[in-house]
């Protein structure tokens, strides 16, 4: 009698607690060494764009940028030249920009494509459109930067974090966690700082959502 | 000295208009028409404001971290007013701590706080090594704004999201008790 009473609680109990897990999951995003999803979002020339599209690729700097974030414009240059001395080493920079463009009208497909035709970016820009993949991420802000190395067991993070130390500056910068990162993978080294944190734009969602 | 250089940066910025398209959601701002000598900043490295964050009297503190690119930070900045207002009495200090980028200080913020009256204590924290002072406020803050930190000397609440009025009064109360 005892044990038919508490079943009802304690089928709530169990509810309850693996929602609590779907929520953490959802908020927390990968950490280092989790595998990151690949995805198929739009570029800004209409082309849907993979990580599995890039076989010769060894791995990725996935940075979540926009348009309108001061932050993120400040890094525009320093995203085009992580891209210029990666890519052609295997690690190229994949743009996405997570906001939604009904709440933040300057980060509309058009807008990001009027930014990188201006800023001349040599790396695709996609929308995530649906805001579906910045979740599992775990990006909050923009700038965020998930640096991933390609394996056999698929893309795996290895850092997570800013660019580097001077927003400000990029001639006064003192570490490139970005750089350090990428070189020690490729040197198949341990990443010296596999997470650091920065201010940064919150990612602009539908209220409600 | 200082005061007269200060005056002459803001005679210089308030001639040219502004055509930058970089920056965020600060449209409604009209800088131009504004005289924001009589604004001062108080402007500190992490060092300078750890001792705000760390008070050990009787009053209970509302530290909201903002800027004015920060749209969603805009939006909140009149409940923390209301509550900087409301509260006052009940021994409550409001304390906004601009993330503000420096060059920005005369052309956005000092018209920022004109414009809207604000009230409240305001700091301006200008440290770029995020990765070290970030952790300090809070080990589980990742950097985005807006964050709020309610605490006494007895307690302490980190909030990574932004708040309606009612939502901020109700947290505050538990301090209150």
């Amino acid at each position: 009698m005892k044990l038919i009473k508490t079943m009802p609680v304690l089928v709530m109990v169990f509810i309850l607690s693996a929602f609590t897990v779907t929520i953490d999951t959802f908020n927390n995003g990968y950490e280092v060494g989790d595998i990151a999803t690949d995805f198929k979002l739009k570029n800004i020339d209409g082309e849907m764009v993979s990580l599995a599209n890039y076989k010769d690729a060894k791995g990725f700097i996935v940075i979540f940028t926009c348009n309108t974030c001061p932050y993120a414009v400040k890094y525009e240059d320093r995203i085009i030249a992580l891209n210029e001395k990666y890519a052609k080493k295997g690690y190229p920079v994949i743009a996405i920009m997570p906001n939604n463009p009904d709440v933040q009208p300057g980060d509309s497909i058009e807008a990001m494509k009027a930014r990188a035709t201006v800023k001349g970016f040599t790396f695709p820009y996609l929308m995530d459109k649906g805001q579906k993949i910045y979740p599992q991420y775990g990006a909050t802000k923009t700038p965020h930067v998930y640096v991933l190395e390609k394996t056999n067991r698929g893309n795996i993070v290895k850092y997570i974090g800013a660019i580097d130390d001077n927003y400000k500056d990029a001639s006064a910068v003192n570490t490139k966690y970005v750089e350090n990162a990428v070189d020690a993978l490729l040197e198949g080294k341990i990443v010296p700082e596999t997470k650091t944190r920065a201010i940064g734009c919150t990612i602009k969602v539908k209220k409600g959502s | 000295m200082k005061q007269l250089l200060a005056l002459f940066v803001v005679f210089l910025v308030s001639c040219k208009t502004d055509t930058k398209t970089e920056t965020a959601k600060t449209d409604s701002i009209k800088v131009d028409a504004l005289t924001v000598d009589d604004v001062k900043l108080e402007i500190l490295d992490f060092n300078g404001l750890e001792p705000y964050l760390t008070k050990n009297d009787d009053s209970i503190y509302v530290i909201n971290f903002w800027a004015t690119w920060c749209a969603p930070c805009i939006k909140e900045l009149p409940h923390f007013e209301q509550l900087n207002k409301n509260y006052k009495e009940n021994g409550v200090e409001v304390i906004l701590v601009s993330l503000d980028f420096p060059h920005q200080y005369e052309s956005k913020l000092k018209p920022f706080i004109k414009e809207y009256n604000l009230k409240s204590k305001i700091l301006v924290l200008d440290d770029v090594n995020m990765n070290t002072w970030i952790p300090k406020v809070n080990e589980n803050w990742d950097g985005a704004i807006p964050v709020t930190i309610i605490y006494n000397k007895d307690k302490r609440k980190f909030y990574d999201r932004p708040f309606t009025y009612n939502e901020l009064e109700t947290e505050l109360k538990q301090f209150l008790n």
